[in-house]
């Protein structure tokens, strides 16, 4: 399934958030979406999800979702949203109670996502237990199990600390390699964006418009981290965004 | 130059409430013992303070008399049906209230007036509307917990993560799982602190509801104790309530420790 993103602007009361945004999203590929803080990209991305309406502008889908897909558009939030009144399998099974599959087919999904994110152990472990990365590994899981046509991730690593981000990145690539899927990711980590990848979106400050889009051809399982060609197209990056993140530092929060 | 140096003084110590045992038990026996002491020295007048040990003795009449009972099962049965209808309305409209704008808008006024008023006030009124046996009791420990479970229950379903509502939006769960399985149980441990309150003040009303045709009842007890200056079952009957006040809050407690095995 495509997504295709039509000239979206957004504006909360007097603040103009988002000018004239046109993506194009291929399916089976990763587009990271990077910027400035405060320059929309999470408002972005919500309404590629549906969670918020644009001023104008619209979002489209084009094409089937895959067979046995639940909930084409999935995401993944950066405070990881598990409920903390249900153990691991629990929320995961939350995704999955209101679709009419029968206990059986539940409990082999379930068993099936937490294989996939070496979660088994953790089962009926609360989320107070796990660790920071752990939580998102039952987040990613979750998604997982509705079997999405496109997962569209809230800077899913940003709460966790340096290590636990590089072995969850390693993960998200072998999951990739595994089982191409289609995904939005927004981030303002330029390390992470060129090691996910495959288009790079670059935000300006507010009102966001795009100001460049990369692309990079290096597959995902054979980038690593201080590899040349990366580093070059951070670099790049970097310079594309520094005075203005440095602005943006500057301006003052609305809403 | 020799510096030995010396030790970093601590001052991390404090601000953090752990669980004592048996001390809440050690002052209630102090102030038992004291008022004991005090009224056989005759350093408290038996006008001022009844003696424990009589009350205690007072007690143990009413409870081989059988009395104890028939005046403990109406209260019992008036405060657990005049709760029950009181919480379960309070927690519904509350949570409508945390639901709808619109509902919120026309409530939360009407409940705002509603709460500051005595009960008791109303009792005469109760009588009249819903007759002088059980109906006005009811009625009237009904709307005194009512209030208070209301305004417990909105603020609890504010308080419940939005992200985790957002979340349940963006797997397309429907409006009643959301409800069911993300607002209830996230606002339910505001709920249950909500409920102490709300028992408490139950209790209270319930004297208050057995003021006007009750013949028998705890509070009947412990208003003709009262009418006839009669000290001894005055305590005997407070102590009941006291005891009631202990049992419905540590029943609270078990059911938190229950409900809410996920917090700690």
């Amino acid at each position: 399934m495509d997504l295709t993103v039509s000239s979206v602007s957004h504006r909360y009361g007097t603040v103009e958030v988002l000018r004239d945004i046109s993506l194009d999203i291929p399916g089976g590929r990763i587009l990271c979406i990077v910027g400035p803080s405060g320059c929309g990209k999470s408002t972005l991305l919500r309404m590629i999800g549906g969670l918020e309406m644009p001023s104008s502008g619209t979002v489209l889908h084009r094409g089937a979702p895959p067979e046995g897909c639940l909930n084409p558009l999935t995401f993944v939030f950066q405070d990881f949203a598990l409920l903390p009144w249900r153990s691991v399998e629990g929320n995961i099974s939350l995704a999955l109670e209101d679709h009419p599959l029968s206990r059986a087919q539940k409990a082999e999904l379930i068993s099936d996502v937490l294989t996939r994110t070496k979660l088994s152990e953790f089962r009926a472990a609360w989320p107070r237990q796990l660790s920071g990365g752990m939580k998102q590994r039952v987040a990613i899981a979750r998604a997982l199990a509705v079997n999405p046509a496109v997962m569209l991730m809230d800077e899913p690593l940003s709460a966790l600390d340096a290590q636990t981000r590089e072995l969850l990145m390693d993960d998200l690539v072998t999951l990739w390699t595994r089982a191409p899927f289609t995904a939005v990711y927004v981030t303002h980590n330029l390390a992470e964006a060129v090691r996910l990848g495959h288009r790079i979106v670059v935000l300006s400050r507010r009102p966001g418009m795009i100001r460049e889009i990369v692309e990079i051809d290096m597959p995902l399982e054979a980038r690593c981290d201080g590899d040349p060609v990366l580093e070059a197209h951070k670099a790049r990056l970097w310079k594309l965004m520094r005075d203005q993140a440095a602005a943006a530092d500057m301006e003052l929060q609305h809403g | 130059m020799a510096d030995a140096g010396r030790p970093v003084p601590f001052r991390g110590g404090g601000f953090r409430p752990g669980r004592v045992r048996g001390v809440g038990l050690a002052v209630f026996v102090l102030l038992i013992a004291l008022a004991e002491w005090g009224t056989r020295t005759g350093w408290i007048s038996s006008l001022t303070l009844p003696r424990p040990s009589d009350v205690g003795a007072t007690l143990l009449n009413l409870a081989h008399s059988g009395m104890l009972w028939t005046h403990l099962a109406p209260s019992l049965s008036r405060l657990v049906v005049g709760a029950a209808l009181g919480i379960s309305a309070g927690i519904g409209v509350g949570v409508l209230i945390g639901l709808f704008s619109l509902i919120r808008a026309g409530l939360i006024p009407l409940i705002a007036a509603l709460f500051p008023i005595p009960k008791i006030a109303l009792l005469p009124l109760f009588v009249i509307w819903f007759g002088i046996d059980e109906g006005s009791k009811y009625a009237l420990i009904a709307l005194g917990t009512f209030t208070p479970t209301v305004v417990a229950t909105y603020g609890a379903v504010d308080n419940v993560d939005r992200t985790l509502i957002r979340m349940g939006q963006s797997f397309g769960l429907s409006w009643a799982s959301i409800v069911r399985k993300i607002v209830m149980p996230g606002a339910l441990p505001g709920i249950l602190s909500g409920l102490r309150v709300s028992l408490a003040i139950g209790i209270i009303l319930l004297v208050a509801a057995e003021m006007l045709g009750a013949e028998y009842g705890i509070g009947s007890y412990i208003l003709q104790a009262g009418s006839l200056y009669d000290l001894e079952r005055l305590f005997a009957g407070v102590v009941i309530l006291s005891a009631l006040g202990v049992a419905t809050s540590s029943a609270i407690g078990w059911a938190e420790r229950r409900l809410l095995d996920w917090r700690s």
